[in-house]
């Protein structure tokens, strides 16, 4: 018999699309989010919020707000100072990235419309509210920097002067000879301006924090609707001046994060420092209009780019200045520099290019401060790069597939270093691209489309090739100095029924991470995976980590529990070993039982070797190992990230007299390597796409040049909806990483990496026969328009 | 998101209505389905301090077809008003314009009489009444008295109802046979319109109501005569002069008025392909 590999047991789940075991509680409305709990003595906290992108604060009278009804307490910006310190979101590694201190609660100037400035206690958050509406602030209103493009010009205001200028973050790459590339007289060269709209992640469930600090422990449990538990509990405790083993942070069910919930927010911060000055249980769970003022934006870019491609379509070079704001901080831990760092290291990243240069500039503005969300600087990377493949394509007449073919990185290039200086392990471009173009039908949609222009119907077929980076390793935030921990660690434990419990560090926020540990530990140890149980996002009772997000949850946390159930199982067989006075290495676990490795026979149920161990322990011989647990952590350590790779492709319909844009299908193959379940990793991938397609049509965080929010509900800041969606078929190649043993990469975010450019390229193309193109993202009719010439 | 404090009472007749609003005035809301009213009060946009549910008052119900009027009361479900036999019969072009209201859920709850005392301009009803020139029943202690739809909607989110009134049906003078169509652009199904167009001919008259494009839904009598002389070209190019719509999030009062001349196109196809 040949040797399974940990993963290739015959009783393994890897790869199978079971269900996921907490769909039914959820589905059955038995979920317990942060805003479904409620404490003894628990208060409710609403805050006023900067009507002003930029005001200084002359007065606050909180008379009559401590008087209304239910209030039980309201705190300025000065008394919280005293029980919450400001916090500044730098990064070592980030070099030269500057920021200024923040507060819980605004001290004398307000830098962003929504910036929580007084907090107001009560009984009810009705209440809370109610009393909201009676404080009393004199504001004196400060000129606002608001437009990026002007954030460093004379005459804009500094918004912090103490930093000298708005300029947070500026970094230049060059690799090989892009300049030689450029000036080369037998090339082309193609040029655009791309913006992508600043927008925001929406959650089913908004922001939501439960403190509750009890004076006679000195300990702080916040129940928080988070991705980073471990990384909130140094939050706090730095913060609030608590030791870290004082304070527990526990995330029960979340309802969607998307990178939103992964970040320090101001009156997330204030709710736990009120508890602690109250000594009682706080809510605040931010209703949408809040959230849409506080909650991160994002993606806020304009970027100025070029290629040059050789006449047989040889892309020799790419050329990207990027400008983004960020709002008037910095945010915390994890620094808003990141995502215009991520389009340096990005863009061009399929493919081999000769030359590379790439800029980014991180200014301050007096808007909402922007951070990471899904698919961190991917989408604009992307949508960079693959609108200038494009471009290339047609200034040589080229078909997009083919260009694309002639420039990808080989698939047998691997380990490959690109000129942005990324290490890839592992990709699958060209098996990726030809595996869309099969599923597509790429010949037989080009000549529907073209038969189609002739009756006056314009579509056209977008492809983009992306590159995702997961898994990260330290070099991602722990070299920089923030306690953001890249291992994870999984305890696995077999209970006398002869059920096995997990405790990860990796969180649950509604994608299946759950499932996914389930599936592993049922494989590893060999139970059945109804015997199985998770418990996630507490920092008192699982193991250390970072949690979920940049794609890390199967790879990193996977790869913990992967090991640690093949610890356990290993334990059981020494035990069970000894009981049937049989070597370990002849025995398995399969189903309920321990069974003859080579025929399968029953020869102990797990039961009963539970119940001996735990409970007739006498009968075992004195010196056997009684461990039924066991803890295992795992950290990449041979690649900073763990690359992965995909095609994507939109068909859509340009109605040339509206500007409407209909999709029709989208298509999207990636390489997350080892798939654990199908079924998750494709609804990961709709769902991102569904994420992108918003990006790109419909999502858009609008101010006045005053800098007040114009998109301020979800009437006006729109979300895609399910009517307006197209069938997303997803297909895998799988490239397992060697790093680890499950050979899981993150899949997390590649739906939304890639799907705003595949749009952009096929509107672009149906837009062809009229010598229009577009680069602003949203694509909406105002901007389709004008490009016809329309209005 | 907490509505401000109020006091919620249940009219079962027309006469406690007229009761609480001599009683409460201004600060007393009329609840019927509550679908612009109740996310009004959640977001602070209106604090009364009576919320008068009319729902249970039966004088507001129903849809009758009588002495050659279609009568349809305030209280009649937008999804009720899509099913009714005697609207697609008698008022075809209210019957299309229902699957374009918002969603289902909103359909089940929203009522005509909510959207016509509203009169948010971007909805459809206001603009399918003035179309069909119809006469709005408005109801006091002292009685009835009737408003034509032309003359019923006064500004942005202002009408001719009265403090003590209450909108009680509308009567739609019967349109067998005409042709009729509503179109509209929005950014997603359901939201509301960008430009809306409520058309409908008849022998040799032809009725343009146009929604999302002033304060107020809006006739086009200029390119209403043009296009029942058969001049679609001439029908459009007066809408430059009939119209002035704003400017918004969606885009420039330019990109309005192009995309009206594109519905008025459309509606002129369609209501010829009757």
């Amino acid at each position: 018999m040949n040797e399974l590999s940990s993963v290739d047991r015959p009783n393994s789940y890897i790869g199978r699309s079971v269900p996921r075991p907490n769909a039914k509680r959820l589905v059955a409305g038995r979920g317990q989010y942060v805003d479904d709990l409620r404490l003894p003595r628990m208060v409710h906290v609403a805050f006023l919020r900067s009507p002003h992108a930029h005001a200084r604060i002359l007065s606050i009278d909180s008379t009559a707000a401590k008087a209304a009804p239910g209030v039980v307490r309201v705190v300025t910006g000065a008394e919280m100072a005293a029980v919450c310190t400001p916090w500044v979101g730098v990064l070592h590694h980030l070099k030269g990235l500057k920021s200024a201190p923040q507060h819980a609660l605004v001290v004398d100037r307000a830098c962003w419309q929504g910036e929580p400035v007084v907090a107001v206690v009560a009984r009810t958050r009705a209440e809370a509210e109610d009393a909201v509406g009676l404080v009393e602030v004199a504001w004196q209103e400060l000129p606002a920097a608001v437009d990026m493009e002007a954030a460093l010009a004379t005459g804009t205001p500094v918004i912090h002067p103490d930093l000298g200028d708005n300029l947070a973050f500026t970094r230049e790459h060059v690799g090989g000879e892009p300049d030689a590339c450029f000036a080369d007289a037998e090339s082309v060269v193609v040029q655009a301006v791309f913006h992508t709209g600043r927008h925001t992640g929406v959650c089913l469930e908004g922001r939501a924090i439960l403190a509750d600090y009890n004076p006679a422990e000195g300990r702080l449990t916040a129940y928080h609707s988070n991705q980073a538990p471990h990384m909130m509990q140094t939050v706090f405790a730095k913060h609030l001046g608590l030791r870290e083993g004082d304070v527990r942070v526990v995330c029960r069910d979340v309802g969607g994060s998307y990178g939103i919930k992964v970040h320090v927010y101001p009156d997330e911060m204030a709710t736990a420092a009120l508890s602690k000055m109250l000594g009682r249980p706080v809510k605040f769970a931010a209703d949408r209009m809040e959230g849409m003022v506080s909650d991160i934006h994002a993606r806020d870019h304009r970027i100025a780019a070029r290629a040059a491609v050789t006449k047989d379509g040889v892309i020799t070079a790419m050329e990207i200045d990027d400008l983004t704001g960020i709002g008037p901080y910095s945010v915390y831990p994890r620094t808003s520099a990141v995502e215009g760092n991520q389009v340096v290291n990005l863009c061009g990243g399929p493919y081999g290019l000769r030359g590379y240069k790439a800029r980014t500039t991180v200014v301050f503005q007096n808007k909402t401060p922007t951070c990471q969300y899904r698919a961190v600087g991917h989408p604009i990377a992307t949508t960079v790069t693959e609108g200038l493949v494009d471009l290339a394509a047609e200034a040589i007449g080229m078909d997009p597939a083919e260009i694309r073919r002639r420039n990808l990185l080989a698939d047998d290039v691997y380990p490959f270093r690109n000129l942005a200086g990324l290490a890839f392990e592992g990709l699958s471009h060209h098996a990726c691209l030809t595996k869309l173009l099969a599923m597509m039908d790429y010949e037989g949609l080009k000549a529907e489309r073209d038969a189609l222009r002739a009756k006056g119907v314009y579509r056209g077929i977008g492809i983009a090739s992306f590159i995702e980076l997961t898994n990260p390793s330290p070099f991602m935030y722990g070299i920089g100095g923030a306690r953001i921990s890249a291992m994870d660690g999984a305890t696995v434990r077999l209970d006398p029924d002869g059920s096995v419990a997990i405790a990860s560090g990796v969180t649950e926020q509604g994608q299946g991470t759950e499932a996914m540990l389930a599936q592993i530990v049922a494989g590893a140890v060999g139970v059945d995976l109804s015997r199985v149980r998770v418990t996630t996002g507490d920092t008192e009772t699982t193991p250390y980590g970072g949690g979920t997000w940049a794609s890390r949850g199967a790879g990193i946390g996977g790869e913990a529990a992967l090991q640690a159930g093949n610890a356990l199982r290993e334990q059981i067989l020494v035990i069970a070993g000894a009981m049937l006075q049989a070597a370990p290495e002849s025995l398995d676990v399969r189903g309920d039982a321990v069974v003859d490795r080579d025929t399968g026979a029953e020869r102990l149920p797990l039961e009963e070797l539970g119940r001996i161990v735990y409970f007739r322990g006498d009968t075992l011989p004195k010196d056997l190992p009684r461990e039924l647990v066991a803890t295992r952590h795992y950290t990449p350590k041979d690649y900073p990230f763990a690359f992965t790779n995909g095609a994507q492709a939109s068909y859509l319909e340009v109605d040339v007299e509206t500007g409407f844009v209909k999709l029709l299908r989208h298509w999207c193959v990636e390489d997350c390597g080892t798939v654990i379940n199908p079924m998750l990793v494709d609804e990961q991938i709709r769902g991102g796409v569904v994420q992108g397609l918003g990006g790109a049509l419909l999502e858009h965080c609008v101010y006045s040049p005053e800098g007040q929010l114009l998109t301020g509900s979800l009437a006006d800041y729109l979300l895609p909806m399910s009517g307006e969606m197209p069938d997303i078929a997803v297909a895998h190649v799988e490239t397992p990483t060697k790093e680890s043993a499950l050979g899981a990469k993150g899949a997390g975010e590649a739906g939304t990496a890639g799907a705003p450019a595949a749009v952009q390229n096929a509107i672009n193309d149906a837009l062809r026969p009229f010598g229009a193109r577009v680069f602003a993202q949203p694509f909406t009719p105002a901007r389709i328009l004008p490009a016809l010439g329309k209005i | 998101m907490k509505p401000a404090p109020f006091a919620y009472a249940r009219a079962s007749t027309l006469a406690e209505v007229f009761d609480a609003l001599e009683t409460h005035g201004d600060a007393a809301r009329l609840l019927a389905g509550g679908q612009s009213l109740v996310a009004a009060l959640n977001l602070r946009l209106a604090s009364p301090s009576l919320l008068l549910d009319i729902n249970g008052v039966a004088a507001l119900r129903g849809v009758t077809f009588a002495d050659g009027l279609l009568r349809i009361g305030a209280l009649t479900r937008h999804a009720e008003l899509g099913a009714d036999p005697l609207v697609a019969l008698h008022a075809p072009l209210l019957a299309q314009a229902v699957p374009h209201i918002a969603h289902a859920a909103i359909r089940n709850r929203g009522t005509i009489g909510g959207s016509l005392a509203l009169a948010d301009p971007a909805a459809e009803l206001p603009a399918c009444v003035l179309a069909l020139e119809a006469v709005l029943v408005l109801a006091s202690r002292a009685g009835e008295r009737r408003v034509a739809a032309g003359d019923f909607f006064q500004g942005l989110y202002r009408t001719a109802l009265r403090g003590d009134e209450v909108l009680a049906a509308v009567e739609v003078p019967p349109r067998a046979g005409a042709s009729c169509t509503v179109q509209e652009l929005a950014r997603r199904h359901g939201d509301y319109a960008i430009v809306g167009l409520a058309a409908q001919s008849l022998g040799q008259g032809v009725q343009l109501a146009w929604f999302g494009v002033g304060a107020v839904p809006l006739r086009t009598p200029l390119a209403e005569a043009a296009l029942a002389a058969g001049d679609i070209a001439g029908a459009q190019a007066a809408l430059a002069g009939e119209l002035d719509p704003p400017g918004d999030l969606h885009g420039p009062p330019a990109l309005r008025l192009h995309l009206a001349r594109v519905l008025l196109g459309r509606a002129a196809a369609a209501l010829k392909g009757h």
